[in-house]
């Protein structure tokens, strides 16, 4: 039997049952391994935490130390609120919403720090990380960074060890209070508060500067918030003006 | 058994790593060979990826072939590549998430690679499916070594190591030497290519 496989009739055919068992076959398989791929993404988003802190996320039961040193807060103004929720894997919508997650815990030498979580665009897609920084809220502890498309071998590099640890020690707010940490070209890096870029990929070394700058910018109120600058719900709007009358005093 | 390895088979398989090369002869996955080869690991891994996926595409539609219309012929191998890539995909995000976390990059130019395309639309179409599974790896490794030549000499030049080790002694760069910048540029790849595919036509023209 030889079918006329030129046929208007079998062309037609031919597509619409492909199409179909395709789109059957990706859907049974999305939906099958949904469970286990989101159990993944948030270990993984886990252990990216575990990271700013310090940890090596290879050689520990990150789901286990999570659990022992790091709490989920929420920022509303004032103390830190427990946060009771189901773990958040992504942060960019929440923070626009105003919803400020901050995590609790301790690094991995001990000191006490806070970690928050920043997004931002690089060259070819979205850019994320977690800045961890110490119980003072001026210095970088640690920092974690990882992105959607980057270029293999240029932009994707932010994602490697020795860019993120150059982010270790650095100040985070200048004199007048304002975020002063950010990215420069390749090999530029003088002031405190410069951090190498990576060589070939200024684009993603600049969304990276965005990035942090952005995102400590939309948790200033926090950042801001010291001991010594009550900052009540009354004054919500403009509590970062008061917390920097009092950093120049100081 | 020995019909498995006859030497059609044979030359399905060794044809393309030198005398048919994809990337040398045929000038195909240059693209992706531009984008990943920076440095050496990316390029490794974006060479096995691109074996796998086109020794199995190449299956598929090899099995399908009698089947396919004609004037739609394209439209299925890209449905079968797409599919296939997704799937792939999704199963390593599920079971193996690191080694998906590493690729998910490279998962579009998989996709978008000529040599699958053209592996399938020259070879698969014509040949059964064991022949056509010699040929999807043979051009893979093929496409991987070139990749690998460009990007250990990117990597060496560019930025003084291989697979992230330094390599380039400390008293090199005490002499005053240092890593050539334009090594690091996506340009620079197309010149090693290049002159790759000059070498490898001088050398086959000599054999000739």
């Amino acid at each position: 039997m030889k079918m006329n496989t030129n046929s208007n009739v079998y062309t037609i055919c031919y597509a619409a049952v492909m199409v179909i068992i395709v789109a059957f076959l990706l859907a049974f398989v999305a939906s099958a391994l949904k469970n286990t791929q989101d159990a993944n993404v948030a270990n993984d988003t886990k252990g990216q935490i575990l990271t700013a802190l310090g940890y090596d996320k290879a050689t520990i039961d990150v789901a286990k130390v999570f659990d022992e040193k790091v709490k989920d807060n929420l920022y509303t103004c004032g103390p830190l609120q427990p946060y009771e929720g189901k773990f958040n894997t992504t942060y960019g919508s929440l923070i626009k919403k105003g919803e400020l997650h901050v995590f609790t815990a301790t690094t991995a030498q001990g000191e006490p720090a806070y970690v928050i979580p920043v997004v931002g665009r690089g060259l070819w897609g979205g850019l994320w990380g977690y800045i961890a920084v110490s119980e003072t809220k001026d210095k970088v502890l640690g920092t974690y960074f990882y992105h959607e498309s980057e270029t293999a071998g240029l932009g994707a590099r932010i994602g490697e060890k020795w860019f993120q640890d150059q982010f270790i020690g650095k100040p985070i707010f200048g004199a007048d209070g304002e975020v002063v940490l950010t990215v420069t070209k390749a090999g530029a890096a003088q002031a405190e508060n410069e951090v190498d870029g990576v060589t070939g990929a200024t684009l993603t070394s600049n969304g990276v500067a965005a990035m942090v700058k952005d995102g400590l910018t939309a948790y200033s109120k926090f950042l801001g918030d010291r001991p010594d600058c009550v900052c009540d719900d009354e004054e919500f709007e403009i509590p970062e003006e008061e917390c920097e009358q009092n950093d120049v005093e100081q | 058994m020995s019909k498995l390895f006859s030497d059609e088979n044979k030359a399905a398989f060794t044809n393309p790593l030198n005398l048919n090369n994809p990337v040398a002869v045929q000038v195909l996955g240059i693209c992706s060979a531009l984008a990943v080869t920076s440095q050496l690991k990316p390029a490794i891994v974006m060479g096995l990826s691109v074996t796998v996926i086109t020794a199995f595409s190449n299956v598929i539609i090899s099995l399908l072939r009698k089947t396919i219309p004609n004037r739609i012929r394209i439209i299925v191998q890209l449905v079968v590549v797409a599919a296939l890539v997704t799937i792939v995909s999704q199963l390593l995000k599920a079971y193996v998430y690191d080694v998906s976390v590493q690729l998910s990059v490279y998962v579009g130019l998989i996709i978008t690679n000529c040599i699958l395309m053209g592996r399938l639309e020259a070879f698969a179409m014509q040949n059964s499916p064991w022949p056509s599974f010699l040929d999807g790896i043979g051009n893979g490794l093929g496409y991987a070594a070139i990749l690998v030549i460009v990007g250990f000499v990117r990597e060496l030049f560019g930025f003084g190591t291989l697979l992230g080790f330094n390599v380039i002694p400390q008293f090199m760069y005490d002499a005053g030497y240092t890593n050539n910048g334009m090594m690091v540029m996506p340009a620079m790849s197309l010149i090693i290519v290049g002159c790759v595919i000059w070498a490898h036509r001088a050398y086959n023209k000599e054999e000739k």
